[in-house]
């Protein structure tokens, strides 16, 4: 995979997070959350969405009340997150609110795609075929785990 | 007098002291292992979350990773069910409960 040679993004000497991304994987990206978004608006009970919202406690009546606390809340920060990286999809650098935000967004995109694709522990994107009929889904999938690793690197580093 | 009264002082006083100490066993916050989140991000989600050096953090994340999960706080209720909805905000799996 050729296209997973050059960095994307990386902590820069003034402090901010550089986005090295060539305009077809932003508009990817803005595509991807501008679905998930919808899906969220739309379908906020959809099963692809449930690794979002997972439960908190074993007892049936407990989790009926932390759902009922939190859902809105959950689901309004998850809004403001995609929007935010949709918001940013073209920009050149980004600060530590804006790359938190992208953080969280990647993670959700892959969370649901990953429930989707039914991803196990040790999947092996060598052993899969490109005959596979969800090969492109996956091939988005590890495109981006592998955008997320580099911003997980680029947050971590020491500033 | 004081024969009668002690009985009934420990009989009053014992169940109130037992269901306090009900109530004050802490709550636990425990995160599951599943194959999405990546070991980096887990990391990094709680030195943000709980302000942990990254030496403590990673312990957990390979906790989780190598045994299925890990408890990463406590403390009330309340705090216990912060914590969940920010791990939850943040596409981690956790769950609560009593210890």
């Amino acid at each position: 995979m050729s296209f997973l040679t050059r960095r994307r993004i990386e902590r820069t000497s003034d402090g901010s997070i550089a986005l090295r991304l060539p305009e077809g994987e932003r508009e990817l990206l803005a595509s991807l959350s501008q679905e998930l978004r919808s899906l969220l608006g739309s379908a906020p009970d959809d099963p692809g969405l449930r690794r979002l919202f997972p439960p908190a406690y074993d007892d049936p009546v407990d989790q009926i009340d932390y759902r009922e606390l939190t859902h809105d809340g959950l689901l309004a920060g998850r809004q403001r997150t995609l929007e935010s990286l949709e918001r940013t999809a073209s920009a050149e650098r980004l600060d530590d609110e804006e790359a938190h935000a992208w953080l969280t967004a990647l993670n959700d995109l892959r969370l649901v795609l990953g429930t989707r694709l039914d991803v196990q522990e040790g999947l092996s994107l060598a052993e899969l075929s490109p005959r596979n009929p969800r090969a492109r889904e996956y091939g988005v999938y590890a495109y981006l785990s592998w955008l997320q690793e580099q911003l997980v690197e680029a947050l971590a580093a020491v500033e | 007098m004081s024969t009668t009264l002690t009985p009934s002082e420990v009989e009053v006083r014992e169940p109130v002291r037992h269901e306090e100490r009900r109530h004050e066993r802490p709550w636990i916050v425990i995160v599951w292992n599943d194959p999405i989140n990546l070991m980096s991000y887990v990391t990094l989600v709680f030195q943000k979350l709980f302000g942990y050096t990254r030496e403590k953090a990673t312990k957990l994340m390979l906790q989780v990773h190598h045994e299925g999960k890990a408890v990463v706080s406590s403390g009330t209720r309340e705090k216990a069910e912060y914590d969940v909805s920010r791990l939850h905000a943040h596409g981690l799996w956790a769950t609560m409960r009593q210890d």
